[in-house]
């Protein structure tokens, strides 16, 4: 009964979502105040009615229904709790739904907190909410639906993919669709404002705070899957350029690329219509990533020829939304009025080479994503784009990105003085260059080594170099430093965290990919090997039994001199419903390395595999994200952006004239006509 | 006993989580008795091995792979540098055999001229755009005003000034009204 509510209230929330994606767009066209008022409630009701839903499906996984196929299919009764509960969203079915409820949730957050918002932006965002939210709930209730029953029921289920079986897939999902579908928002704001044909610098004040909400969920769980892959996996690796990473890597790219061009609307006013593009672009590529995953064309074209149910489906919700958003975009982007003008060295100028250079590394990742697709497709021949492409094509790009990153906030808007900004960076620079000599000097033939990690030190020296001079540290007096530091507006402070963040992740990266040590043996009980400056030794092997699974544990003392310092107990797990075996590796953490080691099989002779690895630094790839999170979180709580209805900024009357753009298309404004 | 190790674990998770995926475990790749005795023949077998492409497994490298097929490869590597062939010569050879498939950086030909292009030419294209974009903003911008214009911008600004020092709603008059007065 519990199942039939479950899937009874998504079909509601379809219903609903039909409602509020006409009635709406109709009262914001004729002005009639109570159709535009019925967008609220319909938001709210969706949210409510998918919320059935989920609970409704989750409930059927705790109680281990196995009348649902859905709970046949990925669950058994002797699974821990976590599990069953994540479980729901581990799968094909599970998953879309929680790609609907986080999307019926930013509806309801924006119907919620939205109060602030003119009404007919109001509704014509929610209007092209509820347009994405009933293509998908479709989707699920004609080609996905998770509460299909079979009869009669088998007794047990075939239990979870055992990898997923980890506190990962509690955390990483749902923090990457929080990101993914975010961007919704973003999206839907620039598809109102062209329907509204009105923008200004408000609409930016508005967009950027949800931007940021997506692109922090984004940036911690794009992180959190690379940490989980990292201590998974059994050999240390922590980015793949998979596809399935690259889907979710772009949408990544260019919300960061929106955040830094909805700053210059918002503070200028100018780069309104890259601005739009950028964030259709954005959720495009979500809408991308959600079709690659989940079409089954990722691996192999003709796996997506011989299914095509739902691969076509997502095709067709993909060519509607994107292509419908761009052709309204050409239509009606011309008739934006641009905004205000800038020099080419300047804040402005700073934020818009960020924008290029992300948009290109973007362009290079999903070239390179799509390359083989389109190859085999075209030739018939297949061919690998893999790491090795996009380490040399990416870093390149980025690196270059990188480089300049700290010459932006010292640069002025309007106009600024490029040479005055290198003589405040000296600081920064000297440390950089003398970090770069010390480490190619004594090792000849790591000149790349040297340049990343004076790379990493330029960044993270030049984002503190920046804050110290916003707060006149040793300028002035302790005490007014501190005074000045805890004045600074959150916004300012999310710019130093996430630009000190980027560097600390490119110093984690380099350092990893350089100086990672490994050893790879078979190793007796009683053997001692030496890595890093550790000494390990295989004391002897456990076998334990957990709920679900059986597993051998090898128990391994660490040493730093003679002393002990821990002890590491890596495993190698073998669940028996799916007859499959996983890796708990040991990690001990000394500092912000890393001593990492992943058990493999035991021979004969009573021999086990065993691979060690020292990670120097490692840690900060991840703590970097993190940093760069909290970074948005500061700007997210930053106090002026709570201030009710924005103000926008006073327009200087120059001598030039009217407003003006410089961002790409730059069409004729309607003022110009005089 | 174990199910054959098809697919990455990243993959593995997502593609889980989005697709109905083949079994999958851990990889634990590069096994104790593969190991070359010579650390710089061992060190180039790695190197060569994160550039070559698991045939039967989703976009893995043979170094990351624990299927059957990647470990014959990686032996074959090794002979092959123990042979005394150059990392070129080697990746020649696997060429031969399996095709361009199972190089993971496509070579630079014609046929790839597209993927290797993507990078310089976005930037181009980016850079062209953002160019004339501004010639035009500014095509807009900096013809001066005309003395007529300057007397009457010295009038409002005047009118301006006066309505700011009575209090009232200061911006009545906005730039782009500039010309109908």
């Amino acid at each position: 009964m519990i199942v039939e509510i479950g899937h009874f209230a998504l079909v509601l929330a379809f219903a609903l979502a039909l409602v509020q994606s006409v009635l709406p767009v109709w009262g914001a066209r004729s002005g009639d105040a109570r159709l535009m008022a019925t967008a609220g409630p319909s938001a709210l009701g969706q949210f409510l009615f998918v919320a059935i839903t989920a609970a409704a499906l989750i409930h059927a996984h705790v109680v281990s229904d196995f009348s649902v196929v859905n709970v046949v299919e990925n669950s058994h009764s002797l699974k821990p709790l976590l599990y069953k509960i994540t479980g729901v969203w581990g799968n094909h079915e599970g998953s879309m739904l929680l790609w609907v409820a986080i999307l019926a949730l930013f509806g309801g957050l924006v119907a919620f907190f939205g109060g602030n918002l003119p009404a007919s932006l109001k509704a014509n965002v929610l209007a092209v909410q509820a347009w994405i939210a009933s293509a998908f709930y479709l989707f699920i209730l004609s080609t996905s639906n998770p509460f299909a029953r079979i009869s009669p029921a088998p007794i047990e289920g075939n239990d979870l993919n055992p990898v997923l079986q980890d506190i990962g897939l509690a955390i990483h999902p749902p923090l990457l669709y929080l990101g993914y579908v975010g961007f919704s928002i973003a999206f839907s704001f620039a598809v109102a404002a062209l329907l509204d044909g009105r923008i200004d610098a408000a609409w930016a004040r508005w967009v950027r705070p949800w931007s940021l909400a997506a692109w922090i969920c984004l940036t911690l769980g794009i992180a959190m899957g690379s940490y989980w892959a990292y201590y998974t996996l059994g050999w240390g690796g922590w980015w793949f350029w998979d596809p399935v990473e690259n889907a979710s890597f772009m949408p990544w790219l260019a919300g960061t690329a929106l955040l830094h061009s909805a700053i210059v609307m918002e503070k200028r006013d100018a780069l309104k219509i890259w601005t739009i593009l950028l964030a259709i672009l954005t959720f495009s590529l979500s809408l991308l990533g959600t079709f690659l995953v989940r079409s089954g064309v990722l691996t192999s074209v003709h796996a997506f020829a011989t299914d095509p149910a739902r691969g076509v489906f997502i095709l067709a919700i993909l060519v509607l939304f994107i292509g419908g958003s761009l052709t309204l975009f050409a239509w009606r982007a011309p008739g934006l009025k641009p905004g205000g003008l800038f020099a080419p060295i300047s804040r402005e100028g700073a934020l818009v080479f960020n924008n290029l250079f992300l948009t290109v590394g973007c362009a290079i990742v999903l070239v390179g994503t799509l390359y083989p697709l389109v190859y085999e497709m075209a030739t018939g021949a297949k061919i690998t784009v893999g790491p090795p492409y996009f380490n040399l094509v990416f870093g390149a790009f980025i690196a270059v990105l990188l480089a300049a990153v700290p010459f932006g906030p010292m640069l002025a808007w309007k106009r600024g003085d490029l040479l005055g900004a290198a003589e405040r960076l000296w600081f920064a620079f000297a440390l950089a260059a003398i970090v770069t000599i010390a480490i190619w000097w004594p090792s000849t033939g790591a000149l790349l080594t040297a340049l990343g990690i004076g790379l990493a030190v330029w960044v993270m020296a030049g984002a503190v170099v920046e804050w110290a001079m916003r707060i006149r540290l040793l300028r002035a007096p302790l005490g007014e430093s501190l005074s000045r530091a805890w004045g600074l507006p959150g916004a300012t402070w999310g710019m130093t965290l996430a630009h000190f963040g980027i560097g600390m992740a490119v110093l984690g990266i380099v350092s990893e990919s350089s100086w990672n040590e490994e050893r790879i043996l078979a190793m007796k009980p009683g053997e001692v090997v030496t890595i890093g400056d550790y000494q390990v030794a295989l004391d002897g092997m456990i076998p334990r039994k957990g709920e679900n699974y059986a597993e051998e544990a090898a128990h391994l003392s660490i040493r730093r001199g003679g002393a002990l310092v821990t002890y590491l107990e890596p495993s190698r797990r073998m669940f028996a419903t799916r007859r499959m075996a996983t890796s708990q590796t040991g990690i001990a953490t000394f500092g912000f390395s890393q001593l990492y080691i992943a058990l493999g099989e035991t021979d004969k002779t009573g021999a086990s595999a065993v691979r060690l690895y020292w990670k120097p630094l490692v840690t900060l790839i991840w703590l970097g994200p993190l940093i760069m999170a909290l970074g948005g979180l500061a700007s997210l709580l930053d106090r002026r952006r709570r201030i009710g209805a924005p103000v926008p900024a006073r327009k200087p009357v120059s001598k030039g004239g009217g407003p003006k753009d410089s961002g790409p298309p730059a069409p004729a404004a309607p003022m110009a006509a005089e | 006993m174990h199910p054959p190790f098809r697919s990455r674990f990243a993959a593995a998770v997502l593609a889980f989580l989005l697709t109905a995926a083949a079994a999958l475990s851990p990889a634990y790749a590069v096994k104790p008795d593969e190991v070359l005795k010579d650390p710089v023949l061992e060190a180039r077998a790695r190197a060569l091995s994160s550039e070559l492409r698991c045939l039967v497994c989703q976009n893995q490298s043979i170094d990351d792979s624990d299927a059957d097929l990647a470990r014959d490869l990686r032996l074959l590597v090794r002979d092959r540098l123990k042979a005394g062939d150059t990392d070129a010569a080697v990746k020649d050879y696997l060429v031969a055999r399996y095709g361009e498939y199972v190089l993971l950086r496509p070579r630079f030909s014609f046929g790839n001229l597209a993927l290797w292009l993507a990078g310089p030419i976005t930037l181009l294209a980016g850079a062209v755009a953002i160019f004339v974009a501004r010639r035009r903003a500014s095509n807009r911008a900096e013809r001066p005003l005309t003395d007529d214009e300057e007397a009457r911008l010295e009038v409002i600004l005047a009118a301006r000034e006066a309505s700011l020092g009575r209090g009232e709603v200061p911006g009545s008059v906005a730039p782009e009204n500039l010309t109908k007065l």
